[in-house]
């Protein structure tokens, strides 16, 4: 167990290595812009290339990158070009706004859909009808739109929560519960589409199957046949499903923050690439990265502990 | 051959899509909507930038823009046509990237082997495991800010989608028997991709486009609704932000473009739904477990019952696609006494195990029992409900399983299952059942039962299995035990030590057990009386000598005539039976 959680740690950083890597050799390819933008409109080629020296962007792209993992790896992510901010502290500021809305929504999700998917599959009828019509109109209307709309309905007609802004929780937990439930909301409608169909079909399959007569036949109950052994066979390729849920909302987040002035990370990601401030760009795609991983890695573990077969493979 | 069977197929597929009311409604408002946005320079006369100060904010009809002006003074209209093109460039660029990235990856992964498609199956997955959205916007410096380039990025970033699509299908038709025929008989690989495989991707493939271009078209709006790209490129994104910067005072402007938008991502979503079901066939449609049936017997006719079971006239239909009743089962007479063993024989089809699903309430969901009866100890079975018949089921009747390793729910342990059972039909501790469920598995043979019990069933061998599933089934002391051709997926030698087990129990427990089977040899093994079934009736019932000595039916006849000799044993695989059981259902 300790071998695999080093082994799949190890593979994770070398991820953030390469995606670092590959942001910055991508990146590196518009320096002169960056460079331009630091001065100001109408900056002369001259003025560029001696900001650039100045700024160290004129050494080799490998020297340069070099020597952001080697600070990077102290932990020190540099400041920005612009306001002169720790990025580190900067970005773990606003990734608590982010993260709050995306897991309470991954959570939100995840309750719904396992709900709604095995309701329809054991139940059938009319709750099957609902699941499914549920998961179409997720699929169909664009969250954004979804999101405008709730702001119109219960901010700003309604006036049942605040239209824009952010409140900590450690400073009222009511009024973070009201800040964040439009944006959570806005952000679930098309996980849950996604999830509910995952979980459906998937019990479906499990129902069909030959254990489940066998379960019925020693007496078994029936809530039990579903929710202890068909469930818990369905739930790892949903799990699988939910994963890539939460790039979807880590990326559906950006958006949303914006329409709710939410004081996030995508919103220090958005203006600080408008800028070309390339230290917060690679402090954002290395917590980018490193999210991405540990969600990866909860997920499996989760994946092993459901099924008894995965875990044989390591 | 294959040309003409595919062709077949999709003829009707086409038929089916063109009748269908959701997919000519989406597909005729996409085309509306694409040719809109094509003849926009011959339907407005102002350009998406063309500001005119006078007409700022102003209402619909006002200064000759039909749908008024906006907070910059533009006319809404031409913006609304000119975004269109915007996004149809954005969905033909993110959907072609991604199926050319996609499809060619998928297609040499899938057929060319495992080096090929380790390497690529690592950069997809380096690939998905970055939040697009994000890496499209801090990747802005790089693209400038050109939607064009944009959505060349989010292609690749959606290629892997359909990489895993395309491998997995092409994986799945490789090991098909005709391609490995074509591929003996010598054709190219490159025929063979293009006549055999091609023809298995591109279902799936058409479906997964729609959804492409929808996401492509969702992502360059949520961009532009950022401010991410160039304002002089019209975009519903943009227009939203700005109807949304403007919606207390002209709510319109925000609406025009959210419902342009919303209708093309809407068209596109259900047309790839309608498209998924024409060619792939209807989602799977949830089955209900319970499955009561709705059959009331007549009450039962006063003479006393003196057999354990006893099934009267059973008949069993299924619904056909034309809505008409099939019978499987027509009318099944058969006693089993307290203590006896009655072999149940008969060719696949016959309606054997429909007979024993019957007794056990466990029938699918589609079948119909139209009428007789089934008494358990005089009781009816028939009508109950599933709460009653719980009662029943694991201590007066239980039931033994063909196939061992499916029966076994893969992701319990073999204790958690069996203990799961015995309390089911004894109300006790768990302490007392697991002793319990460890003192049946020593019975049933398995040589180290605290192990088993830990063991998952992946861990145990098929005749372990097999046992554990006996042990499960006479947990709870029933006083019938069905076993549906216990013997039938195991080994040879192994066989007969499940069937000597099987004895062994029976006089133990005193109980009867209903046999299915449609070997001779174990019949005249363990079998006091047999019935043979033919076409959903039993044509002749009998003790086990008498039958073997002098068959009465002519069908009786044919099959033992057609026993070589009395040690042949079924060798074909299982699969081959639950295919079987599948004509049937039918």
């Amino acid at each position: 167990m300790t071998v695999y959680l080093l082994r799949r740690l190890t593979a994770g950083l070398a991820l953030a290595v390469l995606v670092t890597m590959i942001t910055f050799l991508l990146l590196s390819t518009s320096f002169d812009d960056v460079a331009g933008s630091v001065l100001g409109n109408g900056a002369a080629p001259h003025q560029i290339a001696a900001q650039k020296a100045q700024m160290g962007l004129d050494r080799p792209v490998a020297v340069q990158y070099a020597d952001w993992l080697a600070h990077a790896v102290r932990g020190d992510l540099g400041a920005s070009y612009f306001t002169s901010e720790p990025v580190r502290s900067a970005i773990t500021a606003r990734l608590g706004v982010t993260l709050s809305i995306v897991v309470v929504a991954l959570l939100a999700t995840s309750v719904i859909s396992v709900a709604l998917g095995v309701a329809a599959a054991a139940r059938g009828g009319a709750v099957d009808r609902f699941a499914q019509g549920a998961a179409m109109i997720g699929y169909v209307v664009p969250s954004l739109l979804v999101a405008i709309a709730l702001v119109y309905v219960f901010a700003i007609k309604m006036h049942v929560f605040p239209a824009t802004g952010y409140t900590d929780f450690s400073e009222s937990p009511s009024r973070w519960a009201g800040s964040i439930a439009i944006p959570v909301v806005a952000l679930m409608m098309g996980g849950v589409a996604g999830l509910t169909s995952q979980i459906r079909g998937a019990m479906i399959g499990e129902l069909r199957k030959d254990y489940v007569r066998t379960l019925r036949t020693r007496g078994i109950p029936t809530h039990s046949i579903v929710l202890r052994h068909a469930l818990r066979n369905a739930a790892g390729p949903a799990l699988t499903v939910l994963s890539l849920e939460f790039l979807q909302m880590l990326g559906g987040a950006l958006i949303i923050e914006q329409i709710f002035a939410l004081p996030g990370f995508g919103q220090y990601a958005f203006n600080a690439s408008l800028q070309g401030d390339v230290p917060i760009i690679m402090g954002i795609s290395l917590f980018g990265v490193l999210l991405v991983v540990a969600v990866n890695l909860v997920v499996d573990l989760l994946g092993g502990w459901l099924n008894p077969k995965a875990r044989m493979v390591r | 051959m294959t040309t003409a069977r595919t062709d077949a197929r999709r003829r009707p597929a086409l038929r089916r899509l063109l009748t269908d009311p959701q997919a000519m409604v989406s597909a005729s408002l996409l085309t509306v909507v694409v040719l809109l946005g094509l003849l926009a320079p011959a339907l407005t006369d102002h350009g998406a930038n063309q500001a005119n100060l006078d007409a700022v904010n102003v209402g619909i009809g006002d200064h000759g823009y039909l749908l008024g002006g906006d907070k910059s003074g533009r006319d809404i209209l031409a913006r609304l046509l000119y975004s269109i093109n915007t996004s149809v460039v954005s969905a033909l660029i993110g959907a072609s990237i991604a199926l050319a990235i996609g499809i060619t990856s998928g297609l040499i992964g899938g057929y060319f082997g495992r080096r090929v498609s380790g390497a690529a199956e690592w950069l997809f997955s380096l690939i998905m495991t970055f939040p697009g959205l994000l890496l499209l916007i801090i990747l802005m410096p790089v693209t400038k800010g050109d939607y064009r380039a944009t959505m060349v990025v989010f292609g690749v970033l959606l290629s892997p989608g359909i990489y895993r699509l395309v491998r997995n299908l092409v994986l799945g038709v490789k090991n098909e028997l005709y391609v490995d025929a074509a591929r003996v008989s010598g054709l190219p690989d490159r025929r063979i991709l293009r006549r055999h495989v091609l023809t298995v991707v591109r279902g799936p493939v058409i479906i997964a486009t729609a959804f492409l271009a929808g996401s492509s078209i969702a992502v360059q709006s949520g961009l532009a609704f950022l401010g991410l790209g160039s304002s002089t490129v019209p975009s519903f994104g943009a227009m939203i932000s700005e109807g949304f910067t403007n919606l207390y005072e002209e709510p319109l402007q925000f609406l025009w473009p959210s419902l342009v938008l919303g209708i093309i991502t809407a068209s596109l979503v259900l047309l790839g739904n309608a498209l998924r079901d024409a060619l792939e066939g209807g989602r799977p449609q949830p089955v209900r477990i319970v499955t009561t049936t709705g059959y009331r017997p007549p009450a039962a006719e006063g003479d006393a019952v003196t057999k354990l079971l006893t099934v009267n006239d059973l008949a069993i239909a299924y619904p056909t696609p034309t809505g008409e009743l099939k019978e499987v089962v027509s009318g099944v007479t058969l006693s089993v006494a307290a203590g006896e063993t009655l072999g149940l024989v008969g060719e696949s089809g016959s309606g054997k195990t429909q007979t024993a699903f019957a007794a056990l309430g466990v029938l699918p969901a589609e079948a119909v029992v139209i009428r007789g009866s089934i008494r358990l100890d005089g009781r009816e079975l028939l009508g109950l409900s599933e709460r009653e018949l719980r009662a029943v089921r694991g201590t007066s009747i239980a039931y033994v399983p063909q196939e061992p390793m499916s029966n076994l729910d893969p992701s319990c342990t073999v204790g958690a299952q069996l203990v799961e059972g015995v309390r089911a039909a004894m109300p006790m501790s768990r302490g007392e059942a697991r002793k319990r469920v460890l003192a049946l598995l020593a019975r049933c043979g398995i040589p180290d039962p605290e192990r088993t019990f830990r063991s998952y069933p992946h861990q145990i061998s098929g005749g372990m299995a097999q046992r554990v599933l006996i042990a499960g089934a006479v947990a709870g002391r029933p006083l019938l035990l069905i076993a549906d051709e216990p013997t039938t997926a195991l080994d040879v030698t192994v066989q007969a030590e499940v069937l000597d087990l099987l004895r062994d129990l029976q006089k133990d427990l005193n109980m009867a057990v209903l046999l299915v089977t449609h070997n001779f040899g174990v019949v005249a093994d363990i079998c006091g009386r047999v019935a043979v079934m033919r076409e959903g009736t039993v044509v002749e019932t009998g003790t086990t000598e008498e039958l073997f000595a002098v068959p009465k039916h002519p069908y009786t006849r044919g099959l033992l005539n057609s026993v070589l000799d009395e040690t042949t044993l079924r060798t074909d695989p299982p699969a081959a039976s639950a295919d079987a059981l599948e004509t049937e259902k039918r």
